[in-house]
């Protein structure tokens, strides 16, 4: 079995007016969700077209599933499942047909698709409604049917490129969810690209972000947030004035403060005692009611990695 | 790859047959077509439906237009409601994906130029028959099958061509139907030449007879066939096709 289910090394893609993927480096470990996050152009569905074959790299190597990315191409799609872009359903068709095609594309028997079909309908709640057409399905049904569709010949790798994009919040929470039970069911390898922070924070179990082609940071979700971001201590009182803040400012256990309305935002090394601070604060005439400690979330990781690179790309100019 | 190319055609004759939603394609726009090509022409006619040129004229030009709206549809159509990207990242090969639709595309336009023609015959023999069998005379009937079938193959070479270049299905058709018009270009300019040029063509076409005519016509329209399908085999690459989709 491979350890690695895609390994890039160096991948590069230009196009005239642009560089879209810019020396990429990636390992997705084989049985794992990768979470590929950046902004909208930073090169997520470029790679994911690189890595399955369907363009050329300018430069640099890549593996899938042990293939080539260049010369065996064929051997790649015929092991990988795709939800692209777009979902890719012929909307003339029933649900069952869509799904009917592409078991047959992917040479499964007769009673293998009928009984996979039903398995993936009757899992995600479509089953009752397999022989309506899906021009008139809502986005979130028809995004579940092309899960279904990506899933039916049980590839080893599913490349999703943001699944929910699109969806209202109530049908995006369900889509996760079934697609949180999916991939551990198939015990598939899957390659998600998102920019909703969230979710990849439920889904995944690496993840790497990319801005401008270039991947910014890459791990697991806790290990980001231990190396990125810094605990959070929030106190809500009355009674803040400069003073207070240029005091908390001062602490060597503090890298920032601001004041918010009736609340005192502190970012701290992570060293800093609650208990004592309150004492001094309130000794300070500040009349206390809440303190509420928090870790950093992926989102301001995310945010923070990016204004960095911003901020090297912009000192480099 | 016989396997994948049957995949292609079912799909495609599922969008075709089943659910196509307007009257160019479907059960009513065939009905309609077989009814007017089938029977009401040749009653009208009579015999002479089967003797004239003219019939062989008319069977060689349907094909084109069944075949024009159905590949326009299967290329542009891919490509418009977003579907391309995804059949691309599937395990299909480019050229069975090609020749699978273009099979798709054949098989309906002409194969229903074939039945409109049996029901053609069938309506002229009931009904002006009188216990004997007409037929097509030999040379006709044999050109009006090849021929119908290239000149098939011509709109669907040509309209893959076009449909891998325009962004939407009704931008592929418009850009076939003039395409088609091209094809009697010689009809318009025959009247404005010179009356020694137009008299030369005409000695030049009386010293052949019928049958060398159409072989000519033929030979033509398999050169033609030939490098249409070519130049559909390079164009038709997924690499360059995914920058469109």
């Amino acid at each position: 079995m491979q350890t690695y289910a895609i390994q890039t090394l160096n991948l590069t893609r230009d196009f005239p007016s642009v560089r879209a993927v810019d020396s990429l480096t990636l390992e997705v470990p084989a049985g794992s969700v990768f979470g590929f996050l950046g902004p909208n152009g930073a090169g997520k569905t470029t790679t994911i077209r690189l890595l399955l074959g369907l363009l050329e790299p300018s430069s640099g190597n890549g593996k899938v599933l042990g293939f080539d990315i260049r010369d065996q191409t064929e051997e790649i799609r015929q092991r990988c499942g795709a939800l692209l872009e777009h979902d890719g359903l012929y909307e003339r068709m029933t649900a069952e047909d869509n799904l009917e095609f592409y078991g047959r594309v992917w040479r499964m028997s007769a009673p293998e698709r009928k009984s996979r079909i039903e398995e993936l309908l009757t899992h995600l709640g479509l089953w009752e409604r397999r022989k309506e057409p899906v021009g008139s399905w809502s986005r979130g049904m028809k995004q579940k049917l092309a899960v279904a569709r990506a899933l039916i010949h049980r590839p080893s790798l599913l490349f999703l490129d943001e699944p929910t994009a699109g969806l209202d919040p109530v049908a995006a929470a369900k889509l996760r969810e079934d697609l949180a039970e999916l991939v551990s069911s198939e015990g598939v390898t899957v390659f998600l690209t998102t920019h909703n922070l969230g979710e990849a924070e439920k889904l995944c179990h690496r993840i790497g972000i990319i801005r401008q082609g270039k991947l910014i940071a890459s791990g697991p979700p806790a290990e980001l947030r231990a190396s990125s971001g810094s605990p959070q201590l929030e106190i809500v009182g009355k009674g803040f004035d400069d003073s207070v803040l240029a005091y908390v400012k001062s602490l060597p256990e503090v890298l920032n403060a601001r004041l918010n309305g009736d609340r005192l935002v502190i970012g701290s090394k992570g060293s800093l005692q609650s208990a004592p601070l309150v004492g001094e604060l309130v000794s300070r005439g500040v009349a206390v009611e809440e303190v509420i400690k928090s870790q950093t979330s992926l989102e301001e990781v995310f945010l923070k990695l990016v204004e960095e690179d911003e901020k090297v790309e912009g000192g480099q100019r | 790859m016989i396997s994948d190319l049957s995949t292609i055609v079912w799909k495609e004759f599922k969008e075709i047959f089943v659910q196509r939603p307007n009257l160019r394609g479907g059960w009513l726009g065939l009905l309609i077509f077989l009814f007017v090509f089938g029977v009401f022409l040749p009653l009208q006619s009579g015999p002479v439906w089967l003797e004239s040129p003219a019939s062989l004229f008319i069977w060689a030009w349907v094909p084109f237009i069944m075949v024009n709206s159905i590949v326009a549809d299967s290329f542009a159509g891919e490509k418009e409601r977003h579907t391309l990207e995804t059949l691309l990242a599937s395990r299909l090969s480019d050229r069975t994906i090609l020749f699978g639709k273009l099979a798709a595309a054949m098989a309906y336009g002409w194969g229903i130029t074939l039945v409109g023609i049996l029901l053609a015959l069938v309506t002229i023999n009931l009904a002006y028959g009188e216990g004997h069998l007409l037929l097509f005379p030999a040379n006709i009937g044999i050109a009006i099958v090849v021929l119908s079938f290239l000149v098939a193959l011509l709109a669907a070479g040509l309209g893959v061509i076009i449909s891998l270049r325009a962004s939407t299905v009704r931008q592929a058709q418009q850009t076939l139907s003039v395409a088609f018009l091209l094809l009697f270009i010689p009809l318009f300019i025959f009247p404005i030449l010179p009356g020694d040029t137009q008299r030369a063509i005409v000695e030049a076409f009386s010293r052949l007879n019928m049958t060398m005519l159409l072989v000519i016509l033929g030979a033509f329209l398999l050169v033609l066939d030939i490098a249409l399908i070519g130049l559909a085999i390079v164009r038709f690459d997924r690499r360059r096709l995914i920058m469109s989709t």
